[in-house]
């Protein structure tokens, strides 16, 4: 599948001629910005140009951090204070770089959801729903990474427990454990790698981030009917698509200028509501805090991961035929990292003919379930384990898993999709009588 | 001009065995370049050498707790009293016990207990260290974070955690010298 038919960049001045032909670089800007784009991309559409905003604000606002910030477990905490308190501007800075985390996975999650709906993970889209994958992966990582070097209370003992996890491993999770931490318990070394870290996947989600630019400009832009574009000449293409500059740039970014003033009203009215109150607390190795809870975006996958527990016929069950191997608190990290897993395999679990949620009848039901499993998994995963919680949470896996295990790959074969429109022209017609001519 | 003879034959054999030798070469390049890098990440030297602490127990008075930090991880050490050596003697034989042991095998000296300090759950740290702290329905410790306690022997007698405290392993130097790892 080439490109959608447009017009590419012509050199005019001398100059652009004798630059173009050592270094097509003004050509591969102007076709990355005039790309045509589906002309009936609807709201759910401007999540790409936030989560851009968000790794631009991160890095920007993380170099400056950096430049007063201390990675050693006696001078950090100080460090971070001194941020707030000393640096001119420390304090807007830090809470910048706190709460854009949040924003960033407010994006992100919006972003996956909407792919979820409409089908953009499916062919040809499937390596860049991958990569996008992999994106959400490193920015888990770098979020957590970033939370620890606070070195507070949850930061400290988040550490311990999330690293925990790969202690979990049967025969080798002990070496693994000690060698992530450089030491037997969470301390100096590991603060210093998370911070190494921290900084370093930043600028490796960038490079992916271009890759999946590129990807979805290989194959061009999904859109709410799942219907292609037209490529048997430019003219028809034009009729289905508009450049995204100026007009999906503008559209964005007037969309962004609104979930930024949200944004800014966060930072500067409660930039402490989404983070703990424990975290103001210097890390402790001798003292756990009272309950221990993951920033928000986590939560769901830690709610999937305390699932799973000894009392489970599953596991018992899974336990049982591995002779052990696999016990409650292994199969919750299996479990957690396998919801992700599932997602990142939709495109070959979803069977249906039909790409977009819109046109398929059963499909929309499921899927509605889905966003209300996730945001029911959110909550449970900030509770204790007691019941009712441990129900919610059990039923709340199991629904995730059971969407794309099974429910995916059987609506495909039972459901009787809509006909979605013929073509985008049609669909943006119907929806805009005007604007036609 | 006269043809001249074909181009001198490549004996594909010798060809491929370029290509695997190269491949080879560079594997085990790649390798032996990637494991220092791996290694450095493992505990250094001081930390290692941080393995072991000595602990003096001369200022601990019969019936108190106190905590030392032993590979960064808290010790818990009790000079126990008479009353609670044999309250965790008569429950050796109690037959809710979840994690089964005998007192005497988890105290070398029974005035001396000393556990590792984090609750085998999901890593807290069980309060009953400083007075005035919860030691739970069996006078040992009590995690706050889920609820499990544990007698004066470190065992586990109710709630999630699977096993008892766990032992570090240690010597009496002197009587009043302990050595931690």
């Amino acid at each position: 599948m080439s490109g959608i038919p447009h017009d590419h960049y012509e050199p005019k001045t001398g100059f652009e001629k004798w630059l173009h032909q050592r270094l097509p670089v003004v050509g591969l800007a102007y076709d990355t910005l005039m790309i045509p784009t589906p002309k009936n991309l609807n709201w759910w559409w401007i999540w790409g140009i936030v989560l851009a905003f968000c790794l631009v604000l991160q890095i920007v606002t993380g170099i400056i951090l950096v430049m007063h910030y201390t990675p050693n477990v006696d001078l950090a905490f100080a460090s971070v204070e001194h941020i707030m308190r000393n640096v001119n501007g420390g304090y807007m800075l830090r809470y910048l770089h706190a709460n854009g985390a949040s924003l960033f996975f407010v994006a992100v999650y919006i972003h996956m959801f909407r792919g979820l709906f409409y089908g953009s993970y499916k062919a040809p889209r499937e390596v860049t729903w991958i990569i996008g994958m992999l994106i959400y992966l490193m920015m888990m990582g770098t979020a957590f990474m970033g939370y620890v070097l606070p070195w507070g209370q949850m930061s400290f003992w988040g550490a311990t427990v999330i690293t925990g996890l790969f202690g979990a491993i049967p025969f080798i999770g002990e070496p693994i454990q000690t060698w992530l931490l450089g030491g037997p318990a969470v301390g100096n070394p590991t603060l210093n790698r998370f911070f190494s870290l921290h900084y370093l996947l930043p600028f490796v989600i960038a490079a992916l981030v271009a890759l999946h630019i590129w990807a979805f400009h290989t194959t061009g832009n999904s859109n709410p009917t799942g219907v292609e574009v037209r490529r048997g000449s430019k003219e028809e293409a034009e009729k289905d698509t508009l450049p995204f500059w100026p007009y999906f740039v503008i559209k964005d970014l007037f969309a962004l200028s609104l979930i930024l003033l949200i944004f800014f009203a966060i930072v500067g009215f409660m930039p402490n509501y989404l983070g703990h109150p424990d975290n103001y607390i210097e890390a402790d190795p001798l003292m756990t805090p009272a309950f221990i809870v993951p920033e928000w975006y986590f939560l769901p996958f830690y709610a999937i991961l305390r699932a799973f527990t000894a009392d489970v016929w599953a596991v018992q069950f899974v336990s049982f035929i591995t002779g052990g191997i696999v016990d409650a608190k292994f199969f919750g990290v299996l479990a957690m990292f396998g919801a992700i897993a599932v997602m990142a395999v939709a495109p070959w679990l979803d069977t249906s003919s039909v790409r977009s949620g819109q046109y398929r009848p059963m499909f929309r039901w499921w899927y509605r379930l889905l966003v209300i499993d996730f945001l029911v998994l959110m909550w449970v995963g900030a509770r204790d384990t007691n019941f009712p919680h441990d129900w919610i949470s059990l039923i709340g896996a199991t629904y995730w898993f059971a969407y794309f295990l099974i429910i995916l790959p059987l609506l495909g074969l039972i459901e009787k999709p809509e006909t979605p429109p013929a073509t985008i022209e049609e669909d943006f017609n119907a929806h805009y009588p005007g604007a036609a001519e | 001009m006269t043809e001249t003879s074909a181009p001198p034959e490549v004996s594909p054999a010798r060809r491929d065995f370029i290509y695997y030798a190269t491949a080879g070469t560079g594997a085990v390049a790649a390798g032996a370049a990637t494991w220092p890098l791996i290694n450095s990440m493992n505990p250094s030297a001081d930390v290692a050498a941080l393995a072991s602490i000595e602990v003096d127990l001369e200022g601990i008075q019969v019936g108190t707790r106190v905590t030392v930090k032993w590979q960064g991880k808290p010790v818990f050490i009790d000079r126990r009293t008479e009353a609670q050596i044999a309250l965790a003697r008569a429950d050796d034989t109690a037959t809710d016990l979840i994690d089964p042991a005998l007192d005497a095998e988890r105290a070398e000296r029974p005035e001396w207990l000393v556990v590792i300090g984090i609750c085998t759950h999901l890593g807290c740290v069980p309060l009953g260290q400083d007075s005035g702290d919860p030691l739970g329905e069996w006078e040992g410790w009590y995690c706050p974070c889920h609820g499990s306690h544990y007698d004066t022997a470190g065992r586990i007698r109710k709630g999630p955690a699977p096993r008892n405290l766990d032992l570090p392993p240690y010597t009496f130097v002197t009587d009043t010298r302990l050595r931690i790892g």
